[in-house]
């Protein structure tokens, strides 16, 4: 049984600190999403809403055609895996994964067996006489796996489930989850801040700041295309430049940054979206080059990077980063232009407040 | 060896330990004592004492009292504390922190002052019935060890165990029987241990609220003292030791007594 999740509308407060703001977000069947951001952006309570540990204050939660919004938690039917994992400490691995059944009045032999079936499959079948305590890291989060599975849940959900593991197990344990996540074709929500880990394993993800979510898209488009400096920043380009159209001439615009220097836009190869924009890149995105069109810098420190050299360069809009090619490396001091590359950089409208 | 010990610290270790354990020692003494009177060191030997204590009926009905007084003024003072310990655990985020505090305030106020306002309230005010008003009184007077020690172990409970039992179909309540309390059981069993021990030697609070026909043991000890001062005393008052240490053995060995250094 493959369902959707959508959430739609959801504001939710804490006391009188509101924590989610109009918060809309479709997770389709068979799909995993995830919302990433830094402690306290809201994605944590996305997730309790959904399991029904909290309640919006307004707003609709839909699993499939299920209405959750007033659901009690008990009855929402959504395996959890939990950051840290969770387990009863009273019962051993058998009757912690046989546990979900239990509630659902399964008779102890048939549920003792699904239970050893899912034990196996997450490779833990020679542990299932184990109590936790007994249990490295990795493994109970595996018997956590295998206990949010067992119910067979429309929907899967997973609150920062690595963050306690080792980076080498961590990995392991991402694709895991990935693997039996697409093998149950099971919908899944999973929350983390940890920009690798959500990439890797998402079909979609939700980068969320203070509540809302700033832009749900593929790893590929948040990667490439951030749609706003917040996403820009956060993914990783480093080079954040603001500027300001101040002409527009036959096929370019021209704008201005932070201490005068200018810029021509040629409207072929760069959409200028705001009169006041950022031009942001990674420092692959611009170019160190000799020729007259670019932002003029003074080279500093280069530093190796193995596939370039990456230069800190002093301009009039402050400090930027800049690759050049390990062919020709070049000497602090030297005055060049910085060409940003347009496939590589991103006009966003500037931060309106 | 240069590991010598300094004769003086030798000294004071004996000196310390004999402090402690003389008085022990002395009331042992005294209990078996073949004289009509307290003495120490004990002259003739004999276990007529502790025979008396069971042929005297203030005593039987006395000790009768007070360990169901014991064993009744802990239960409610349970049912009162654990939920009370669960949501001070639960909520530690949401709840004004001088909450915590309020539930120890009977220690933290002197216990005469406490048996003192209670017969003012209980006693007189509302005009309970002894029995009820002690019952009232000892759950009052252990309430902070049920709730500090319960507490303590549900500090170290992680919640997320009980959402899990909820996310897979648990109601709330039912995952409070059926997961929080197994876990936190030990404390429970050391909570009830210290308060019953704390109500079965108390005295302040009892001597304010027995009356005719009703009493405990401690206040009856105090009462058979001011008229036989016998050897008798001394035999309770072995019997309560003997019965305290024993439940504190129980706990050590069973649960460790960590937790009181908590």
């Amino acid at each position: 049984m493959t369902v959707s999740l959508s959430l739609d509308a959801i504001t939710a407060h804490y006391g009188t600190t509101k924590v989610l703001e109009d918060l809309s977000l479709h997770v389709g069947e068979g799909e995993l999403v995830s919302l990433l951001g830094a402690s306290g952006c809201g994605k944590t309570t996305t997730l309790r809403l959904v399991a029904g540990f909290l309640e919006p204050t307004a707003g609709t939660i839909m699993l499939g055609d299920r209405d959750l919004t007033r659901l009690p938690a008990h009855s929402r039917d959504i395996g959890l895996v939990f950051q840290t994992y969770a387990l009863f400490p009273h019962l051993s691995v058998r009757d912690n994964v046989a546990f979900g059944l239990k509630q659902r009045g399964m008779g102890t032999a048939e549920r003792h067996k699904r239970a050893d079936d899912m034990i196996e499959r997450v490779g833990l079948g020679h542990l299932a006489d184990r109590y936790p305590a007994n249990l490295s890291g990795g493994q109970r989060q595996r018997v956590a796996l295998a206990r949010a599975l067992v119910i067979e849940p429309p929907l899967l959900m997973f609150d920062e489930p690595l963050s306690n593991l080792d980076a080498k197990l961590r990995v392991d344990m991402r694709v895991e989850i990935r693997r039996l996540q697409q093998a149950n074709g099971t919908t899944a929500l999973y929350v983390t801040h940890d920009q690798e880990e959500a990439f890797s394993i998402s079909d979609r993800v939700a980068i969320m700041n203070a509540g809302r979510i700033m832009q749900l898209d593929t790893p590929e488009v948040l990667y490439s295309r951030p749609a706003n400096a917040f996403v820009a920043d956060f993914v990783g380009f480093e080079n954040m430049i603001p500027m300001r159209v101040i002409s527009e001439a036959g096929d370019a615009v021209r704008a201005e940054m932070e201490g005068g220097a200018t810029l021509d836009f040629p409207k072929d190869k760069f959409t200028v979206p705001a009169q006041d924009f950022v031009l942001a890149t990674r420092p692959e995105g611009l170019e160190v080059s000799t020729t007259d069109w670019g932002i003029p810098a003074t080279l500093g420190l280069r530093t190796y990077l193995g596939r370039a050299y990456q230069y800190q360069c002093m301009t009039p809009a402050g400090e930027l980063k800049a690759n050049g090619p390990l062919t020709n490396p070049l000497e602090p001091g030297l005055h060049v232009n910085l060409v940003p590359q347009p496939e590589q950089c991103c006009l966003l409208p500037a931060e309106t407040a | 060896m240069n590991t010598r010990t300094h004769p003086l610290l030798v000294a004071f270790a004996v000196l310390t330990f004999l402090f402690l354990v003389g008085p022990l020692v002395i009331i042992i003494g005294t209990s078996l004592s073949d004289t009509a009177f307290l003495t120490f060191p004990p002259e003739g030997l004999t276990l007529h004492w502790y025979q008396n204590i069971f042929e005297i009926s203030a005593f039987r009905r006395t000790i009768m009292t007070s360990f169901a007084l014991a064993v009744g003024g802990t239960a409610i003072s349970m049912m009162i504390g654990v939920p009370a310990a669960y949501a001070l655990a639960r909520y530690r985020v949401e709840l004004p922190k001088f909450l915590g505090n309020v539930y120890v305030l009977p220690i933290l106020i002197p216990e005469i002052v406490l048996g003192f306002s209670l017969m003012k309230s209980v006693a007189i005010g509302a005009g309970l019935p002894i029995m009820t008003s002690l019952l009232l009184g000892h759950a009052l007077l252990v309430l902070p060890y049920c709730v500090r020690v319960v507490g303590a172990s549900l500090n170290a409970f992680d919640f997320s165990i009980e959402d899990a039992a909820v996310s897979l179909g648990c109601p709330r309540w039912k995952a409070f029987f059926t997961i929080v309390l197994p876990n936190v059981k030990a404390g429970i069993i050391a909570g009830f241990i210290l308060a019953f021990i704390t109500s079965l030697n108390d005295v302040s609070v009892s001597i304010f609220l027995t009356g005719p026909g009703v009493s405990t043991l401690p206040i009856q000890l105090l009462a058979h003292m001011e008229q036989f001062f016998d050897p008798t005393i001394a035999s309770v008052s072995v019997l309560l030791m003997f019965v305290t240490v024993g439940v504190m053995a129980i706990v050590e060995r069973t649960l460790g007594l960590t937790f009181l250094t908590k």
